[in-house]
């Protein structure tokens, strides 16, 4: 009944976006179809076949490297390789145009050297987009990974030695397989992030369905139209979704036995140089540059930036928020994951992937959905009161934290729930029996069973989710009370008049906030072992 | 424990927002740089305090649409004439007839129906780089389809707003068929598309092309910061339809509470001391033409301006759009 209640409650933003289907906007349909359709469904499909490509072999990989194998610098990126998370995706977008453009000083340079025809290729391209996502989003599949590796590991890893298979053929046809679940979860959550930006695909000039629909709203004045251009982007997930589902089939992703830590293979000479190469690669381009080029634009800022008026209410506000959206979404996910592993039916698992799909939309069509919703209650309040009090009660929810923390739910509820679900997978239903045969209440089940050996991915589901709610603008910035701003706001405010310089301090200052739960996260995590 | 956790931080956040004033003005805004000193001398001159709330313009419309007679706002601030417009066709803006903002802001620069008005100005003009293009060269933004500027030319997107607004103030001035011409000229030349005035800026002082379209407070940023750079700025279209120009302006929300306060910063926003403060931070032009530009600005001397009413960057903007996506500008 709760979980019922949350999931509709959740939904009614998407069904705020899909009622605009009321009025289908024809001629604008008509226009996009005899002019672009094409080529932004096929940009969009491959955004997001190559985000999803990407971020896999690169989530994987990585994850599979520092949790199975020792290498120079491996506890220090085990942790660290979860940074570029904590960056904006439209924010490397600009950082790498400024460095790699024509006018940036690399080519400058080569053009010096090499005369004026010496040119790199082109990043405002397909190609380029897809690399900037992979490398912000791969910590996606990465967090969820590690900890599926790690807590399938041993066990999984003695059974393929004892079938004869070696190391890596083990990975391959049996650690693999059982991370499934995780490992779609991620890339779900990284392809649905690029399917919903905005930011990095307008920067790049590449021109996707959210492009479109941004373009539609502002450029022809027709929201309704744009919203409707908006929802086919959650029919593709939810396609891309049923799909993975339905090649899931009725196989579970189980495995007895308490997780014990994976005996690490020690990599030595060439090896452990690649392992270490690797990963530093990937953390220089995804994270040291863009940091270093904030930094060198913080230091062009006209000076007494750093003495910005109310700087550190920014950040605890935003830190607030986080906190908030975090541990709210994250119980929110919990209690919905907990309610279809206790009863499994294909209507509710629809119903509660669709409440969680407020993901793939672009933030501010989410939005939009969610005032329609909050400021219909607010009228409805106003009403009732004059009615009966004789006054009526001014606006409530509208512009109240209460309702930027709804967006949050709608948005991120994906994040939370992929993350829960995916680490609740993993626990054998037998467990289950065994509690409730002991006479244990469902609730004792969950608490005592469930949730120790859900840890891991509970904390992942935090993480992300604190790191997505300091990212967050669209809902923020439409939604917030007076007063009420986040560094994502002030960053934006700057960036939007093209102030970049003035704009790289407090958006180093966002990926200060994002390190505080990674750093956090991975003590306790840590503390395990 | 989750639970106790939660609920202490929801109770942080429930504390977050601080209101209450007595004599205010609420903006809502969707310009973000460049007001602050006009408005803390309206504070200092009359006493009233202004609340201000930023956002995106599209999705603060929403807002105040879905607020109704319920909003808190008084005045509605943004960037681009097409928005104002827009806001005023929603119904979201009332007319204010002031004598003071007939005389200070230009017929053409606010709205028929005074709903909403001009406040500052900013001309969306050619820029090339001197070590390449002479002026002579240049004329008309027409002129940009000439063959000889192929792959010479930076534009930004057609999903950028002012170039929508440019488009569409090009449709109401030579109709559609003729606007289509300009605009397949300016694709057969095969533009390289840059999103970020700056960036083109910064493409035309590398050498990546030699002429472009951006708006002048931009251009006039780089060279306060470096006056040496290689850019210069050409006065499209003096011997014909005069330079295209943009605002960024205000208008009296419909169901304002603070009416009075918000018409006396209205009309205090158009009055010199606050033109001149907006011509000195953002650079951009007054839209009182008795205000003085900033020496930057100033030296690229007097011009002529498209006095076409800028209204009409909202009333064509969707057949602008329509037009970029007909034509393959991107």
């Amino acid at each position: 009944m709760v979980a019922a209640a949350i999931a509709a409650t959740v939904a009614l933003p998407l069904v705020v976006v899909f009622a605009s289907w009321r009025h289908p906007a024809v001629e604008v349909w008509s226009h996009l179809w005899r002019t672009q359709l094409l080529e932004l469904l096929v940009n969009t499909l491959l955004l997001a076949g190559g985000v999803g490509a990407g971020t896999l072999a690169l989530g994987a990989g990585l994850a599979w490297l520092v949790v199975a194998y020792e290498f120079p610098g491996r506890r220090l990126f085990e942790w660290a390789l979860i940074l570029p998370l904590a960056m904006p995706a439209y924010v490397i977008g600009f950082a790498f145009l400024a460095l790699f453009d024509f006018a940036g000083p690399l080519q400058t340079a080569l053009r010096r050297v090499g005369g004026a025809g010496v040119t790199l290729p082109e990043l405002r391209s397909g190609g380029g987009v897809v690399a900037m996502m992979t490398l912000v989003f791969y910590p996606y599949v990465y967090v969820l990974a590690r900890v599926a590796f790690r807590e399938h590991g041993r066990a999984a890893l003695e059974v393929a030695r004892s079938l004869g298979h070696s190391p890596r053929r083990a990975f391959v046809t049996v650690i693999l397989p059982l991370a499934r679940p995780s490992l779609v979860a991620g890339t779900a959550l990284a392809m649905m992030e690029a399917l919903a930006d905005f930011g990095t695909v307008s920067i790049f000039g590449y021109r996707t369905l959210t492009e479109a629909v941004y373009r539609v709203w502002t450029g022809m004045f027709d929201r309704v139209a744009a919203t409707q251009v908006a929802s086919v982007l959650v029919l593709l997930v939810f396609a891309v979704l049923a799909l993975e589902g339905a090649l899931r089939g009725r196989r579970r992703f189980t495995l007895g036995g308490r997780a014990t830590p994976l005996p690490r293979v020690v990599l030595t000479g060439a090896r452990a140089a690649w392992a270490a190469a690797a990963c530093g690669a990937v953390l220089l381009l995804a994270f040291v540059l863009p940091v270093v080029e904030l930094v060198v634009w913080a230091r062009q800022a006209p000076a007494g930036q750093l003495a910005v008026r109310g700087f550190g209410g920014l950040v605890a506000s935003t830190f607030l928020l986080a906190a908030a959206s975090a541990l709210l979404v994250a119980t929110l996910a919990l209690v919905l994951a907990y309610a279809r592993r206790l009863r499994p039916s294909r209507t509710a698992g629809i119903a509660v992937q669709f409440s969680s799909m407020g993901y793939a939309l672009p933030g501010a069509v989410i939005a939009v959905g969610v005032l329609g919703p909050v400021a219909w209650v607010d009228h409805a309040l106003a009403a009732l009161t004059h009615g009966v009090l004789g006054s009526p009660l001014g606006l409530v929810l509208t512009g109240s934290a209460a309702a930027v923390l709804f967006a949050y739910v709608v948005r991120f509820l994906a994040v939370g729930y992929q993350a829960t679900e995916a680490a609740l997978g993993r626990i054998p239903p037998s467990l289950d029996e065994a509690a409730r045969s002991l006479g244990v209440t469902m609730r004792g089940a969950l608490r005592r069973v469930h949730l120790p050996l859900m840890r891991g991915g509970i904390l992942s589901a935090l993480v992300l989710i604190w790191v997505e709610t300091i990212k967050e603008l669209p809902a923020t910035l439409l939604l917030r009370p007076f007063g009420l701003k986040t560094l994502a706001i002030e960053v934006w405010e700057r960036t939007s008049e093209s102030l970049w310089a003035e704009a790289a301090l407090p958006a180093l200052a966002i990926v200060g906030v994002g390190l505080v739960p990674l750093l956090l996260g991975s003590r306790i995590d840590g503390g395990r072992h | 424990m989750m639970l106790l956790l939660l609920l202490a931080t929801l109770a942080g956040v429930a504390g977050l927002p601080a209101t209450a004033a007595a004599d205010e003005v609420v903006i809502y805004s969707a310009r973000h740089y460049g007001q602050e000193p006009a408005f803390e001398a309206f504070t200092k001159a009359t006493g009233i305090q202004i609340k201000m709330l930023n956002g995106d313009a599209g999705q603060i419309f929403e807002r105040l649409k879905a607020e109704g007679d319920k909003t808190p706002a008084d005045l509605l601030l943004t960037v681009d004439a097409g928005n104002l417009w827009n806001a005023a066709r929603a119904g979201l803006l009332a007319p204010v007839s002031s004598a003071e903002l007939a005389r200070n802001i230009p017929a053409h620069l606010r709205d028929p129906e005074d709903r909403w008005f001009g406040l500052t100005l900013r001309a969306r003009t050619i820029v090339y780089n001197p070590k390449k293009v002479t002026p002579a060269e240049l004329s008309t933004y027409e002129a940009l389809g000439d063959p000889k500027w192929k792959s010479r030319l930076c534009l930004r997107t057609s999903s950028y707003i002012y170039n929508q607004s440019m488009l569409a103030t090009f449709i109401r001035r030579h109709g559609e068929p003729r606007t289509e011409e300009i605009v397949r000229g300016w694709v057969a030349n095969q533009p390289t598309l840059i999103n970020g005035d700056t960036k083109i800026l910064e493409s035309i002082a590398a050498g990546q092309c030699d002429v472009g379209l951006t708006n002048s407070y931009y251009l006039a940023r780089i060279l306060k910061k470096e006056p040496g750079a290689p850019l210069a700025l050409f006065w499209a279209n003096q011997q014909t339809t005069g330079t295209h120009v943009n605002v960024s302006g205000a208008g009296v929300t419909a169901h304002a509470k603070n009416r009075a306060n918000a018409v006396k910063l209205l009309e205090f926003l158009s009055g010199l001391p606050a033109q001149q403060m907006f011509a000195d931070t953002s650079l951009e032009f007054p839209a009182n033409p008795r205000a003085e530009v900033n020496a930057i600005v100033k030296a690229w001397g007097p011009f002529k301006q498209d006095e076409l009413n800028v209204a009409a960057a909202g009333e064509f903007q969707a057949a602008a759009t329509r037009l970029a996506d007909r034509v393959g500008y991107k």
